[in-house]
């Protein structure tokens, strides 16, 4: 089936399965791999993109259900000058990342949470964040990093308390 | 691996020895170009060892050697060559070797060695370049060297003249290297870079999603396949609907392989090669495969347990130490305590599923890979194929977390085995299901211990009966029991045995083998014999440790791979890292409310010294928050990279503190129970501690590694604190097993 999407502010179009995933659509037919695959049954986050705005899933997403819907990927967060969005730049600041793998989908759900919310409580942020698995465990700096972010602390040291 | 560590486990050694790799360390002249020649011709750039480049234009590259998988060392490393080759941070690029042992040395990430093995040639390295540019200089100048220095990636003359590095290059090109002894290295207390904070060289492409990782490899003309497995381990394929699968959308082609008749190897199966990883894992779910499943289908971990039970009281397979007599000591003993302990099997759950990218063209198989080991690899392409190893090309990509997994190298071979059958590139990529019933995997354990304390709760005797796992007769990675396992060589009246269950169940090294399981049992019991004998835990420890020094490595009763696993623990080091931490966490000086407690436990692996306190509220209704945790670190003189090096240690403390919460895979019928994170619960943002503090003590050994070593005393110290909380004895992982409610 043919699909005409738009991602990261541009038309796309793709011919593929309309059961394929968004996830997959990106990936292997975009070549958009910033979104990354971790579990495929939505229990680990590392696929999260914006459709409209709303962090979602793009392994539960059958690209049939996408039609003219805006489609973000960690690949058309930064501003089109290239200049980082906050959540990015907080995450190179405080250097946030192990293996990274997860980083992508924290950074698209972070940055959703702060559009939402942007002076988000310790429990706002555990609240959102919930739903992202990092196997390197990196929470102590995926919370700071959301802090310096919203403007709530400035730049200190690497894994803030 | 000059000095293993006292709880480094015999399987994982024994493998280093296999590959060649245990002597750790490598001769500098590996790199050194030959000849003196210092000059890449063709390009002009200055480049007198195979990991410094630098071109006319001053631009300077790094080559990193090592496989990433997260512990930072494709930063760290380069880090101190470029602290001595004196060239400030941010003017570097940094380019991920491929797979070359003759040109690099030994590339292998694994047992948190990349650090020790290579730290005191690292500095050699940058040192030699920089004293090369510098004679340049002087040359070019007329000048004795010692009127110069570098600075900034400039020479400076003593009467103000300069010149950048790059303006040397063509000079330097034509110096002979330097020997190693002729190069002064710049010193501790002149460093700018070791030590400071340092964002991982990778941080701009991970955080704007550009390809990086294995699974993101991407070839002209390149398929993707699955490789279906049978669930039961080893089981064989008798057969499949190869034809009608074939016939399914974007299908190009399926195939049996039969395997190499290894678990941790080749393992037979069905590949479907499609022209996307969707259309791949559609026609999977068609697959109508009739299994032979073999004798493994016998083995259940329930079944092991119980029989673990019934024999705890006999003798066990093997006494692995035996000083004094235990048990008259207990009989005689003022108190005693005896207790079960057991922790089931996991899995490592890299986020990356494995994967590997590989291309049979030419006679060549070209492969890329997310890898620890790649010498495992290609080992195992050259074996199981029979492709010379002049014929194998490794690229090593980043991987979305090692933890051991990636030390094993069963993925790879299956790209490579399902490559020599396409005519392309293929890129095999493991589903989640895939990865969590076909790892190898920490093994379990259950330990039977008895302790006895006399009237001032002095520990004066100790038993333990271990039950671990084993595959083809011998232990699973860090399933082995040491004789030397603290607090063996330390109780005058001491027994350890230990009994194997045979298995055929794959099993791995996992993040500090051996280590990870055996600390929490013992400085769990430990902490019982404490409270038994009413002393403080932090105070019975250092009566434990003793005055001595220097713990030489045990004999009495050890049996051989005992010895060779076993070393002199330098008692003074974890006797100072226990009290610094202590002290850093105030312990003993704070008063909690019921709910509320702390706990404290040591270890030392991987030649790192550690002592940790957990703070902890339980909740009424047996609800687990961790509220502050303090390590106390000694890793000898040098933090290389301080942003790295915390973040190793708050990531060991929550993955440590999720393996107590959460993890569990359980293994009937010879096939894993779980096989997503909807059944296999992994550790949330809401579970991490409110508060991890890191302290590092600077001591004048040598620079140790930081990927392992933080997390064995974890899950102790926090178990520990939930018994000062709650008065409730964890004895079982995971937490789940004990009702921690009170009232
Ligand atoms: S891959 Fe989509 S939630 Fe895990
Ligand atoms: S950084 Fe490795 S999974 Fe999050």
């Amino acid at each position: 089936m043919k699909y005409t999407l738009n991602v990261n502010g541009q038309s796309r179009s793709v011919d593929v399965a309309s059961d394929t995933p968004l996830l997959w659509v990106l990936r292997d037919s975009l070549d958009l791999v910033g979104t990354k695959y971790g579990c495929g049954v939505g229990m680990c986050g590392a696929c999260t993109i914006h459709l409209n705005g709303v962090p979602t899933r793009a392994c539960m997403t059958p690209v049939s259900t996408v039609g003219k819907m805006k489609v973000t990927t960690i690949e058309g967060l930064a501003a089109a000058s290239g200049k980082l969005h906050p959540v990015q730049q907080a995450w190179s600041d405080l250097d946030v990342a192990q293996c990274g793998y997860c980083q992508a989908g924290q950074i698209m759900t972070a940055a959703a949470l702060l559009k939402d919310n942007p002076k988000p409580n310790d429990e706002d942020i555990d609240g959102a964040m919930a739903g992202n698995l990092c196997r390197c465990a990196t929470y102590m700096r995926i919370r700071a990093g959301i802090k310096l972010a919203a403007g709530l602390t400035t730049a200190g040291k690497g894994g803030a308390q | 691996m000059s000095s293993p560590s006292l709880a480094q486990p015999v399987g994982r050694r024994d493998f280093l020895k296999l590959t060649g790799l245990a002597g750790g360390g490598f001769a500098l002249a590996f790199y050194i170009r030959s000849g003196g020649e210092a000059a890449a011709a063709e390009t002009g750039d200055f480049s007198p060892n195979a990991f410094v480049r630098i071109a006319r234009t001053g631009a300077v590259t790094i080559v990193s050697k090592q496989p990433e998988m997260g512990q930072g060392v494709k930063t760290s490393l380069p880090m101190i060559i470029a602290e001595q080759l004196e060239v400030p941070w941010k003017d570097i690029a940094i380019e991920q070797g491929d797979f070359d042992e003759k040109k690099y040395g030994g590339q292998s990430a694994g047992g948190s060695q990349s650090t020790p093995s290579n730290y005191d040639n690292f500095h050699v390295l940058g040192a030699t370049v920089r004293t090369m540019l510098v004679e340049a200089a002087a040359q070019t100048w007329g000048v004795p060297a010692s009127e110069c220095r570098a600075e900034k990636a400039t020479v400076i003359h003593t009467s103000g003249k300069s010149l950048k590095y790059g303006q040397l290059v063509a000079k330097a090109a034509t110096l002979p290297v330097p020997a190693k002894d002729a190069v002064t290295l710049k010193q501790p207390k002149d460093f700018t870079l070791l030590g400071t904070r340092i964002s991982q060289f990778d941080t701009p492409k991970i955080v704007t999603g550009k390809a990086l990782f294995g699974i993101d490899v991407k070839l002209p003309g390149m398929l993707y396949a699955i490789y279906e497995k049978c669930p039961a381990f080893g089981g064989k394929v008798v057969s499949a609907n190869l034809n009608e699968i074939k016939a399914l959308p974007g299908v190009r082609d399926a195939f049996i392989l039969e395997g190499n008749g290894k678990v941790k190897e080749l393992v037979p199966g069905v590949a479907i090669i499609a022209d996307s990883t969707w259309s791949a894992f559609s026609a999977r779910k068609q697959l109508k495969i009739t299994w032979d499943e073999g004798t493994v289908v016998n083995e259940s971990w329930e079944s092991f347990l119980k029989q673990a039970k019934e024999k705890s009281t006999q003798p066990g397979g093997k006494t692995l130490r035996k000083d004094g007599d235990p048990d008259a000591a207990l009989a005689s003993a003022a108190k005693t305590v005896e207790a079960q302990y057991s922790y089931p099997f996991i899995s490592h759950a890299n986020l990356e599923p494995q994967n590997t990218t590989a291309h049979w063209h030419d006679g060549i198989m070209e492969i890329w890979s997310p890898t620890q080991i790649p010498s495992i690899g290609t080992g195992m392409v050259n074996r199981v194929l029979g492709i010379a190893p002049e014929k194998i090309k490794l690229h090593l990509n980043r991987a979305g977390g090692g933890f051991g997994r990636r030390i094993g190298a069963d993925y790879l071979i299956e790209a490579a085995a399902i490559a020599q059958k396409v005519n392309a590139p293929v890129k095999l990529t493991w589903s989640r299901e895939d990865d969590m019933r076909h790892d190898q995997y920490r093994p379990g354990g259950i330990h039977f211990l008895k302790g006895g304390v006399d009237a001032k709760g002095k520990v004066v005797a100790w038993k333990n009966h271990c039950f671990t796992f084993g595959e083809g007769g011998s232990p699973g990675s860090g399933g082995s029991l040491s004789g030397d396992e603290f607090p063996g060589r330390w109780i005058a009246n001491y027994q350890a045995d230990q009994t194997m269950f045979d298995t055929g169940w794959p099993m791995g090294p996992w993040r500090a083998p051996g280590s990870c399981v055996f600390a929490w049992v013992m400085h769990s019991f430990i902490d019982e014999l404490a409270h038994a004998g009413g002393r403080d835990p932090l105070e019975l420890r250092l009566e434990l440790l003793g005055e001595k020094d220097d713990m030489p490595a045990g004999n009495a009763g050890a049996t051989t791979k005992g010895k060779q696993a076993a070393a002199s623990y330098n008692v003074a080091r974890m006797r100072n890292v226990l009290k610094f931490a202590a002290e850093k966490a105030g312990w003993g000086k704070k008063k909690f409310a019921k709910g509320s407690g702390a706990g404290i436990a040591f270890h030392f692996s991987h030649r790192g010294f550690f002592a940790q306190v957990a703070e902890v509220t339980v909740s009424k209704d047996g609800q687990l928050k961790v509220d502050r945790f303090v390590t106390g670190v000694d890793i000898g003189a040098q933090v290389v990279n301080l942003s790295g090096a915390e973040n190793q240690v708050e990531g060991s403390v929550i993955d440590a503190l999720g393996v107590l919460m959460y993890q569990e895979l359980n293994i009937e019928r010879g096939r894993t129970v779980q096989s997503n994170f909807n059944d296999y619960p992994m550790i949330r943002i809401t579970d991490a501690p409110t508060k991890i503090e890191t302290h590092f003590l600077k001591t004048a050994f040598p620079t140790t590694g930081l990927g392992e070593p933080a997390l064995p005393p974890v899950a102790p110290a926090i178990c520990n604190a939930i018994f000062a909380a709650t008065g409730k004895r964890v004895r079982q992982f995971p937490l789940s097993r004990t009702d921690l409610r009170w009232t």
